[in-house]
C-alpha cells in the first residue's frame, strides 16, 4: 500500500508513490537514481548515506522516505553549482582527501554542515564534528586537511 | 602494428637514468584521475549499475555453523509475488576456488554447509524486496553436525572432517616444515635464547562498500559480469569453471571498489550464482550483499598463534630462529595455503638470519574462511619478530634501535630461505624515526604511563609467481594512439581506491608528454583489457607500472621515427613534452602531439603498443619457495608514543612517526595516503579490531556464530582515535620498479602492531604478546607484575602439532643451490625433472615448444 509524498531534491519536486518501509536512501539511489549517496553499515553508523534534510545533515539510511514528505534535500549530486565544484569538494580532490571514494559523498555532506554551522572550525572541531562519519582507506588525516582548507576557502558558500 | 611479444622481465632501460630528470607528473604531487567522479558522486560502484530489465538475487544462507543439508523447499518462497527462479547446489556442482590446490568452494553448497552464512540457494525476484521475501520464505532442513571452533579444537577433533581433500588428514588443511641452515646448533651456541608465545587475534578488512555484482546474459552461453573485485583475472577462471562455458565467452568488469584490503581478492559464490541467475533466467540479475553477509565472505585475517625461539649472541647478533604457526584457517581454503607460507616467508628479510626453521599449520573451523587482508600472513609474525627483539634488547642492554641497525639485511643479498633482496631502505627508515621521535633523548626517560615503542617491517612488491603457474605476464598494458591524437590506456588492474588509475595515466602522459587529462584509461575488464592479475600482493605500481612503460616507450619510438622523418632530424634529439615533439637544440622546430600522431599514423598505420611485465626468477627452488619471492622489498619502521592510565588500562596512542622505503614516489601525496592509512588500519588491529566468535548456549543449539557481524559492534577507528602521523618518504629507486618505485599498499602497516606493543611496555613495564591490546590485558599484567610473577598477558601454550617431514634447505652461505637437499634425493630417485614443486624455467618451457630462439 503506497502513500504518495513530494520531496524537493537539488532543487527538483518530485511526487512519488512509495512503500512506508521504503529507507530514503534507497529512495533516493533506486527511485531518483541518485547514486552518488552510498550505503555502508545499514546501521546508521557510518555517515556513507549523508545528505542534507531541511538544513541538517542526516543519515538516509536511518530515515523513511515518507518522513521526509515535504522536506528539502540536498545530495552530494546538488552540491556543485552547474559544472563549477562547491569548494569542500573541490578541497576533497585537491588535498587528496579520498582514496576508494566511497566514503566520499557523505563525508562531504557531514563536512559542508560542519562548516557552515562553524566557519572557524578548528582541528579538533572537525574531529568531534565528523566523528560519526567512517573511511577505512585514508587514516583521516587528508580529509581533516580537506576540511579545513575548505573551511579557510569560504566552505560553507 | 602488430603486437610484439612480451619477451623480457626487466625494465627496458636501469630507471636511475630516469630519477634525475624533472618529470611533469613523475614524482609530483598530481590529483588524482578519478578525483572530480569520486566527489561529484559520479563514479559507478557495482550497486550502481542498472540494466533494462533487472531482477534482484538473494542467497539464502545456512543459519547452522556445520550440517548436512537434508532438503530445501521453495513452495512458500515461489508464492510470493515477483518470485522469478531458484537455484540450489545441485545447479552448480562445479567447485572453485582462488588457489588451485584448495577448489573446495560452492557457488551454492551442494549437500553440506560448513558455516553459518554458507549460501544453500538462491532466489530472484522483479523486485529486490521481494527477492528479500523470497529468501526468508525458503525452508531448509539440516542435519547438523559437530563443529570446530579452534585450532586447538580442529587438531583434538579428526572426526567428522570439514573437508575431505588435504592429504593431511583430519582437520588440517596444511602442514609445512622447512629448515634452513642448522637451526639447533645455532640456538645451542647462543648466549640469550629466547623462547615466546604470541597471539594474533583475526580481524575484517570492512570496506565500505558492501561486495556487489550484476550479471548480463548476452545470450545462453554469453555473459559479463560487473561486480566488486580486486581480481577480474581470477572471477573470469572461476565463472568459467563453473558455467562450463568457454572463457572467451565471458567478460569480467571491476567497478570501482569501495575498499578492498584483499577483501575483494577472492572469487565469490555470489557472484558465480548471479551470473548462472542470469543465463538461467535470460535477463539481468543484481546481487548487493548486506553488511552482515560482508562479514561472512570475510577472508581477514588469520587469528595466528606463534611460538618463536631465537638465539642471540652477547653482542645482539642474531644467530637462528624457530618460529612455530598455527592459523584458524576458517571454513575454506581462499588463499589458505600461502597465507600459511606467508606467515613464515618474511621472517628472514629485514634482518640477517643465518639460520631458521619455519613450521606451519592451518587448520579448517567452522567459522567464515579467512584469506589475505593487508600484509597477507606477514602482520602476526612481524608483531612477535619485533616484539621479541624489544625483549632482546632489553636483556642484552642494547638500545633496540640499536639492536636493530646491527643485524640489518643488506641490498642485493639472498637470505636463507633464498629470497633475492633489491634494495633496502630500512636503515634510512630507522634513523629517520629515531630521530624525528627523539628516541634517544626520550625513550626510556619518559614519566610513568607515557612510552615510546620502535618496530620495523618489510612487504613484497608484488608475488614473484602468479597464482596460477605460467609462463605468461603477470601484467600488460595496451595503449592505443590515433589521428585525434588521443591516447587509450588499457590495462587488466583494478582501481581498489589505491590510486592505480592515476599510475598508469601519469607514467603514460610522462613518457608521451601529453597532459593527464589527454589520457583516456580502460582498465579491469577481462573482455578488452590485456591481463593483469588484479590489486593484491602489492603488485599493480610495480607490475602494471613496467608494462605500462614499455607501452609508452614503444608508442613514443613510433611517433620518434615518423616525426624525425617529417622534421628530417635524428629522433634522438626528439622531446616529447607540453603536448608537443620538438628538437631539443631549436624547441620552435617540432610538432603537436596531434601532428606527430598522424604523421606516424601515415607512417605505419594504426597505431598501437603493448608492454608487459614478468618478474625475475628466484632462486629459491625447494618446494615452498614460490611464496616470498619478489622483484624487491620495501622497508618501514615506525615509532609510536602512547599513553597508559595504570588505573583503568586505557591506553591512547599520541603520536605516530613512519618512515617508509618506496624506492621512488611517482606521486608523493599518493604514497602519504597509503602509508596514513596503514598506519590507521595497523591501529584498528592493534587496538580494537576482532573478528570473533562464541557459541551460543546448549538450549540454542550450542551453533559456532560470529560475535557481531554488524557495524554497530566490530569497533574500528573513527576521526577521534587517529593521532597525529609525521611521515617520512625514504627515495633511493629501485632497479626494478617503473622510475624505480616500489610498493607502498601494505608494507606501512606492519610495524604498527609491535611499535604499539612495545610502546607500552616502556610506558608500564609489561608485556603485552597478542593482539588486539584491550585495557584488561594490561591491569592483568600489572597485577601480575605487582605478585613478582611475569609482568605479562597473552597465550600459554602451543599444541602438540604433526607437521609433518621437515624440508632441510641448505643456505647460500652454506654453499646450497636453493634446492632441498630431501628434494635433490627425490629427484636423483626419480629421474624427474621437477620434482622440486618449481616449474621449469620461461626460456626452457618456450624453447620445448620452439617458440623461442634465444638471443
Amino acid at each position: 500500500m503506497g502513500i504518495t509524498i513530494s520531496v524537493e531534491v537539488n532543487g527538483t519536486t518530485y511526487e512519488r508513490e512509495v512503500e512506508p518501509r521504503t529507507l530514503l536512501v534507497h529512495f533516493l539511489r533506486e527511485e531518483l537514481r541518485l547514486t552518488g549517496t552510498n550505503v555502508g553499515c545499514e546501521t546508521s553508523l557510518c555517515g556513507a548515506c549523508t545528505v542534507h534534510l531541511d538544513g541538517l545533515a542526516v543519515k538516509s539510511c536511518t530515515q523513511l522516505a515518507v518522513q521526509a514528505d515535504g522536506a528539502k534535500i540536498t545530495t552530494i549530486e546538488g552540491l556543485a553549482d552547474n559544472g563549477s565544484l562547491h569548494p569542500m569538494q573541490q578541497a576533497f580532490w585537491d588535498e587528496h582527501g579520498l582514496q576508494c571514494g566511497y566514503c566520499t559523498p557523505g563525508m562531504i555532506m557531514a563536512a559542508t554542515k560542519l562548516v557552515e554551522d562553524n566557519p572557524d572550525a578548528s582541528e579538533d572541531d572537525i574531529r568531534h564534528g565528523l566523528k560519526g562519519n567512517l573511511c577505512r582507506c585514508t587514516g583521516y588525516q587528508n580529509i581533516v586537511k580537506a576540511v579545513a582548507s575548505a573551511a579557510k576557502a569560504g566552505g560553507a558558500r | 602494428m602488430a603486437s610484439e611479444p612480451a619477451r623480457k622481465s626487466a625494465p627496458t632501460r636501469d630507471p636511475r637514468e630516469r630519477t634525475d630528470f624533472d618529470g611533469r607528473y613523475v614524482g609530483k604531487p598530481f590529483r588524482r584521475v578519478d578525483g572530480r567522479a569520486k566527489v561529484t558522486g559520479q563514479t559507478l560502484f557495482a550497486d550502481d549499475l542498472s540494466f533494462p530489465r533487472m531482477c534482484f538475487m538473494r542467497l539464502v544462507r545456512s543459519t547452522v555453523p556445520h550440517a548436512l543439508i537434508k532438503q530445501v523447499d521453495f513452495s512458500k518462497a515461489s508464492e510470493i509475488e515477483g518470485f522469478l527462479g531458484s537455484l540450489t547446489g545441485a545447479d552448480t556442482p562445479e567447485p572453485f576456488g582462488i588457489l588451485p590446490v584448495s577448489q573446495d568452494e560452492h557457488a551454492l553448497c551442494p549437500d553440506k554447509v560448513r558455516m553459518v552464512g554458507d549460501p544453500v540457494a538462491a532466489v530472484a525476484a522483479v523486485t529486490e524486496d521481494a527477492a528479500i521475501e523470497a529468501a526468508l520464505a525458503v525452508e531448509v532442513e539440516y542435519q547438523e553436525l559437530a563443529t570446530i571452533a579452534s585450532v586447538e579444537e580442529a587438531l583434538a577433533t579428526p572426526e567428522p572432517r570439514i573437508h575431505d581433500y588435504p592429504k593431511e588428514g583430519g582437520n588440517v588443511h596444511k602442514a609445512v616444515s622447512m629448515e634452513f641452515g642448522q637451526v639447533g646448533e645455532a640456538l645451542a651456541g647462543a648466549d640469550l635464547v629466547l623462547d615466546d608465545l604470541f597471539f594474533y587475534e583475526g580481524n575484517t578488512h570492512l570496506p565500505m562498500e558492501q561486495h556487489a555484482a550484476v550479471a548480463v546474459p548476452e545470450d545462453t552461453d554469453r555473459i559479463t559480469l560487473y561486480s566488486s573485485t580486486q581480481t577480474p583475472h581470477y572471477v573470469h577462471r572461476a565463472l568459467a569453471k563453473v558455467l562450463g562455458l568457454p572463457p572467451s565467452r565471458i567478460r569480467v568488469v571491476a567497478c570501482s571498489n569501495g575498499g578492498g584490503f584483499g577483501g575483494k581478492s577472492d572469487p565469490f559464490n555470489h557472484e558465480i550464482a548471479a551470473a548462472k541467475m542470469a543465463l538461467e533466467l535470460g535477463r539481468p540479475v543484481k546481487i548487493t550483499l548486506t553488511r552482515e553477509e560482508v562479514f561472512y565472505c570475510h577472508r581477514g585475517r588469520h587469528p595466528v598463534l606463534m611460538s618463536m625461539k631465537t638465539g642471540f649472541a652477547q653482542d645482539g647478533t642474531i644467530l637462528g630462529q624457530h618460529l612455530k604457526t598455527a592459523l584458524d584457517g576458517g571454513a575454506y581454503g581462499s588463499y589458505g595455503v600461502a597465507s600459511t607460507y606467508y606467515t613464515g616467508a618474511l621472517q628472514t628479510v629485514t634482518y640477517k638470519l643465518p639460520a631458521y626453521r619455519f613450521d606451519g599449520v592451518r587448520t579448517f573451523t567452522n567459522k567464515a574462511p579467512c584469506g589475505p587482508k593487508r600484509g597477507h600472513g606477514t602482520p602476526q609474525p612481524r608483531f612477535g619478530w619485533e616484539v621479541q627483539l624489544d625483549k632482546a634488547a632489553e636483556k642484552l642492554g642494547l638500545d633496540p634501535a640499536e639492536l636493530r641497525l646491527k643485524n640489518l639485511e643488506e641490498a642485493g643479498r639472498t637470505t636463507a630461505n633464498w629470497l633475492k633482496l633489491g634494495t633496502t631502505g630500512l636503515e634510512r627508515c630507522l634513523r629517520a624515526v629515531v630521530e624525528g621521535s627523539g628516541w634517544k633523548k626520550r625513550r626510556g626517560k619518559l614519566p610513568e604511563g607515557r612510552g615510546l615503542g620502535l618496530a620495523c617491517g618489510s612487504y613484497l612488491c608484488g608475488a614473484g609467481l602468479p597464482i596460477y603457474w605460467n609462463h605468461m605476464p603477470q601484467s600488460g598494458v595496451q595503449i592505443l594512439l590515433d589521428r585525434a591524437g588521443s591516447v587509450a590506456v588499457y590495462c587488466g588492474e583494478a582501481e581498489i581506491g589505491q590510486g592505480s588509475d592515476s599510475v598508469l595515466a601519469a607514467i603514460t602522459a610522462e613518457v608521451l608528454g601529453v597532459e593527464l587529462a589527454d589520457i583516456r584509461l580502460c582498465v579491469a575488464d577481462t573482455g578488452f583489457t590485456p591481463v593483469d592479475l588484479g590489486s593484491y600482493s602489492s603488485r599493480v605500481t610495480l607490475m602494471a607500472g613496467n608494462a605500462a612503460l614499455e607501452a609508452a616507450e614503444r608508442a613514443r619510438e613510433l611517433l620518434a621515427q615518423a616525426v624525425a622523418e617529417h622534421l628530417e632530424i635524428d629522433k634522438d634529439r626528439l622531446v616529447f613534452s607540453d603536448n608537443r615533439v620538438f628538437d631539443a637544440g631549436e624547441p620552435d622546430t617540432g610538432l603537436s602531439f596531434r601532428e606527430a600522431c598522424i604523421a606516424a599514423e601515415a607512417k605505419f598505420g594504426t597505431l598501437s603498443t603493448v608492454g608487459s611485465y614478468i618478474p625475475p626468477r628466484s632462486p629459491g627452488k625447494y618446494r615452498g619457495a614460490g611464496v616470498g619471492p619478489s622483484p624487491t622489498y620495501s622497508y618501514s619502521a615506525s615509532v609510536i608514543e602512547v599513553e597508559v592510565d595504570v588505573e583503568t588500562g586505557l591506553y591512547r596512542p599520541i603520536h605516530v612517526w613512519i618512515a617508509h622505503d618506496i624506492g621512488r614516489s611517482l606521486n608523493p601525496v599518493l604514497v602519504l595516503g597509503q602509508v596514513e592509512g596503514s598506519v590507521y588500519m595497523g591501529l584498528g588491529e592493534a587496538m580494537m579490531e576482532e573478528q570473533a566468535y562464541r557459541r551460543l548456549p546448549a538450549k540454542y543449539s550450542s551453533s559456532l556464530v560470529h560475535k557481531h557481524p554488524s557495524m554497530l559492534e566490530y569497533k574500528s577507528p573513527t576521526f577521534l582515535e587517529m593521532p597525529p602521523v609525521t611521515s617520512y618518504l625514504i627515495e633511493d629507486p629501485d632497479p626494478e620498479g617503473p622510475y624505480g618505485a616500489k610498493e607502498v599498499g601494505q608494507g606501512p602497516l606492519l610495524p604498527i602492531m609491535p611499535a604499539l606493543a612495545n610502546a607500552i611496555h616502556d610506558a608500564v613495564g609489561v608485556r603485552i604478546d597478542q593482539v588486539p591490546i584491550h585495557p584488561h590485558m594490561i591491569l592483568r599484567a600489572l597485577a601480575a607484575k605487582k605478585t613478582g610473577r611475569p609482568a605479562r598477558f597473552g597465550p600459554a601454550g602451543f599444541p602438540q602439532v604433526d607437521f609433518g617431514g621437515t624440508l632441510h634447505v641448505p643456505t647460500p652461505d652454506q654453499g646450497g643451490d636453493g634446492r632441498s637437499i630431501d628434494d635433490y634425493r627425490h629427484k636423483l630417485r626419480s629421474g624427474m625433472r621437477s620434482a622440486s614443486g618449481t616449474m621449469t624455467t620461461r626460456e626452457e618451457a618456450l624453447q620445448k615448444h620452439g617458440k623461442l630462439t634465444t638471443d
